[in-house]
């Protein structure tokens, strides 16, 4: 058996019912002896206790050894099917996923960004883990797998999905006020549809592009565009000249320009809006002048959640 | 069973009655008293049991729905760091060894005290001093902590929040702990009263010793962990800081140094309950003493090298993780050996089902899910898809609240009667206990269920497919509650009103049954000559 040639789901799935049977045997084994001892041998049955002997060497030796043997054979399972999990196959298709606080961004080789996970079906993918803050943790359920995204270090995990569908991607790692809302998902596309995804152009320039960037550096995931309230206040109505109150008291306010905007993006620990708290990381070497100009740009446009439309698979 | 002393009998306070020489109060906090420190740690023990398991009510009733239900995210996350901080450095860790610990260790080798009383009285004090620290953290500037009580760096480092005094409250904990055991070890190995010889030391003393170890060669590790995160708050040192060289999985490894063996400082002395329970209410000594007793022995010794399996998906190479996987099902061979040596002793026995027997039953099976589910997280290739989900959660409330919790309440409904010389009543026990045994399976099972569909902890908000196992666990939290509470108004009761009880009500040998209860200020008149095992139920009474 080359361990490789298993699918995820397929290695770990054995374990589990390889040491949940087991469990599950001596379980029962325990409470049924246990309880089958307190009720032969209640004091109602049986008023004095019998003189046997307190112990007994060959019992003890049997008890130690036949546990040993079956832990370490599930040890050695377990082992085998990590392998599995960390050998990729070498066709195996790389995406890079990015974590931040508090959303995911995934860089395709063609330079295409998405803040879902968009693979082909059948075949194996790779994914790269980094983060650009704290720890995170890639998980997904449906393929079994999971790995941290660790500052300064470049994580990796693989599966192949059999077929078409949508699963759940989340967080496990805690970090910080959203960790809950750090959930994206896994669109399987069949391998043609795949491609034609892969070869659409993103939008260049214009509104498309500042959508497409407060995507890719997840901002989107703390503030939204239609005036709902998430962890951040809304982009909604923001416009040039808009005054906006702030929490420092009820009559300190600021008044909404390129350079406040600025501000916010790279120093956002100041100039706190009212209702909201100091949460956001800050950009400040995290964005480059022209991403931030067009972000600006984007948003100060009126009817910014019409502008872009959903640039989605 | 037991022996009520007759109508009209004088009955005695001993180590309870005041001084009469300064307030009643002072009476208590400055006692050297090794039986009024316990006393002092069992009642702080308790009143922070009280606040931590209210906490996690309210952390079960937010889940009862998706979406917002009391609090918002901020107050959630420092809930559960809340939650975990109060029953893992102010409940558990101390819970069975300070409060029992300190009571019985000195009765049950047959001394008059600990080898240092006033340590003793000092390492009571910097428990509450750290806690008041630790909880005060609540109210400062910045807000309640929010990391977790594992305070994983880089976030622990970033966050605004009041994290620098929550950890330094955490790291004057650690002395308390460090010098309770060092007053233990100290004690076992010079206090022993004549005749009491190593292979007639009750399992509950053995398992303190293996603890007290523990404590003393595994808390400093933790002390400089913690004093890491403070130089990384204040001084900003960047150790742990990838951008500046630093590295974060050195943070893991050096907490999980401390905090794995801490799991078995927190089940370690429940296992010595439990192997002091069951014999007295089977009528049969203990089955296979010293495969018990070397069993605690190896579990702290083996356990001191397991704690790289809390990290199998962070990153650390997948040598460590073969390592680390294989330690840790070796772990599991001696907690196996205990569990079948507790359910031998029952054979052949004349087995009462009173409420300490029922709790220490109890802690059979619950360990031994948890134990079973543990074998799960040990193996690699499972770890992956459960860690940090729901169900390592429901996996960790097993062993230590299903573990040490319930034998902590099998320890309290056992040696209640020679705390205070009252009984309480064992029928409105027995009702508490069952309660609890459901309430807190609907609660757990269905954790360890919905991890197993993937919901991550730490969740404030989740999927809607994870709702109706989420609803399952809160209606058990309310069960379980609803337990706990009978149990805590039955006792209270009994200490009031309870009926009068003789020295030994369980007809049990160990040595703190040969004195009155409660017992006299001094324990023993003359210390007492030890002349057999502290199973040996036909000689129960004698020393």
């Amino acid at each position: 058996m080359t361990p490789t040639l298993l699918d995820t789901v397929e290695a770990v799935d054995k374990v589990f019912l390889y040491i949940f049977g087991i469990s599950l045997v001596l379980f029962l084994l325990i409470t049924g002896v246990m309880v089958a001892f307190a009720i032969r041998f209640h004091h109602s049955r049986h008023p004095h206790p019998k003189d046997v002997p307190s112990t007994c060497l060959w019992l003890e030796i049997t008890w130690t050894l036949i546990p040993t043997l079956i832990v370490m054979s599930m040890f050695w399972y377990g082992w085998q099917g990590y392998l599995s999990l960390v050998n990729v196959p070498p066709d195996a298709f790389p995406i890079q996923a990015v974590a931040r606080q508090w959303s995911w961004s995934f860089v395709y080789p063609s330079g295409r960004t998405s803040p879902k996970l968009v693979v082909p079906a059948e075949q194996p993918v790779r994914i790269d883990i980094v983060s650009e803050d704290v720890l995170h943790s890639l998980y997904i359920p449906a393929f079994r797998i999971k790995k941290d995204a660790v500052p300064g270090m470049t994580t990796h995990v693989w599966f192949r999905a059999p077929q078409t569908g949508s699963f759940d991607l989340f967080c496990t790692e805690y970090c910080g006020l959203a960790h809950a809302s750090m959930i994206t998902s896994v669109e399987v596309l069949s391998a043609a549809d795949f491609k034609t995804w892969l070869q659409t152009p993103q939008l260049a320039a214009g509104a498309g592009k500042g959508r497409q960037l407060l995507e890719q550096y997840g901002c989107l995931a703390c503030h939204s565009l239609d005036g709902g309230t998430r962890i951040g206040p809304s982009f909604a109505k923001l416009a040039e000249g808009e005054k906006r109150p702030l929490a420092e008291g009820p009559d300190k306010s600021v008044t909404v320009s390129r350079d406040y905007l600025e501000r916010s993006i790279l120093d956002p620990g100041n100039e706190i809006v009212q209702g909201f708290s100091a949460v956001m990381p800050s950009y400040r070497d995290k964005i480059g002048e022209q991403d931030l100009q067009a972000i600006i740009d984007f948003l100060l446009q009126p009817d910014k959640d019409a502008a872009a439309g959903e640039p989605r698979p | 069973m037991g022996k009520v002393i007759q109508m009209g009998e004088y009955f005695r306070r001993g180590f309870l009655e005041p001084s009469g020489k300064q307030p009643a109060l002072f009476d208590w906090i400055f006692s050297t008293d090794h039986k009024r420190i316990g006393l002092l740690y069992l009642y702080s023990i308790c009143t922070f049991f009280a606040v931590g398991a209210t906490i996690g009510l309210l952390i079960r009733l937010e889940l009862i729905a998706p979406g917002r239900t009391i609090v918002g995210p901020q107050i959630y996350n420092a809930l559960f760091t809340l939650h975990g901080v109060i029953m893992i450095f102010l409940f558990i860790i101390p819970g069975v060894p300070a409060a029992f610990g300190n009571f019985l260790l000195p009765l049950q080798i047959g001394a008059r005290d600990v080898a240092f009383p006033r340590l003793n009285l000092l390492s009571w004090w910097l428990y509450i001093f750290g806690a008041i620290m630790a909880l005060s953290a609540l109210f400062g500037g910045g807000g309640a902590p929010d990391t977790g009580w594992t305070f994983y760096l880089p976030f622990a480092g970033e966050t605004t929040t009041n994290v620098s005094l929550a950890v330094f409250g955490v790291f004057v904990l650690g002395f308390s702990s460090i010098l309770t055991g060092l007053n233990f070890i100290t004690t076992i190995h010079r206090m022993r009263a004549p005749g009491m010889t190593w292979s007639r030391l009750p399992l509950f003393i053995w398992s303190l010793y293996a603890t007290a170890w523990v404590q003393v060669l595994a808390t400093p590790i933790l002390a400089i962990t913690l004093v890491l995160i403070l130089s990384e708050r204040v001084l900003g040192l960047g150790l742990f800081d990838a951008a500046r060289g630093g590295d974060p999985l050195m943070y893991q490894h050096l907490f999980w140094i401390y905090s794995h063996p801490a799991v078995y400082i927190m089940v370690l002395p429940p296992m010595g309950v439990v192997s002091e329970i069951i014999p007295v209410f089977a009528r049969r000594p203990i089955f296979g003493y010293w495969f018990v007793a070397a069993s605690s022995i190896a579990i702290a010794a083996a356990g001191s090298l397991v704690w790289g399996h809390h990290m199998f998906v962070s990153g650390m190479s997948d040598t460590a993780v073969l390592v680390f996987s294989l330690l840790t099902f070796i772990v599991a061979i001696p907690s196996a050996v205990k569990v079948f040596n507790w359910v031998a002793t029952l054979y052949g026995g004349s087995i009462r089902l009173d409420a300490p027997m029922l709790f220490a039953l109890t802690f059979v099976l619950l360990f031994s899910i948890g134990g079973l589910t543990g074998l799960i997280l040990g193996s690699a290739a499972t770890n992956v898809h459960v860690h940090d989900t729901h169900f390592v959660v429901g996996h960790f409330h097993y062993t230590m609240f299903g573990g040490g919790g319930f034998a902590f309440f099998a320890a309290l409904h056992y040696w209640f009667p020679k705390f205070f010389g009252r009984m309480y009543n064992n029928r409105r026990a027995t009702w508490a206990w069952g309660t609890m045994v459901i309430g807190f399976n609907l609660l757990y099972f269905s954790m360890m269920v919905v991890g197993m569909h993937g919901m991550p902890r730490r969740y404030y908000d989740y999927l809607p497919q994870f709702t109706h196992l989420n609803q399952i666990a809160t209606i058990g939290s309310w069960i379980l509650a609803l337990g706990m509470a009978l149990m805590a108004v039955n006792l209270l009761i009994a200490l009031r009103r309870g009926q009068h009880v003789g020295a030994n009500p369980w007809e049990a040998a160990t040595l703190e049954w040969t004195v009155a209860s409660p017992p006299p200020p001094e324990n023993f008149e003359e210390l007492p000559q030890v002349s057999h095992g502290p199973y040996d139920l036909k000689r129960a009474g004698e020393a």
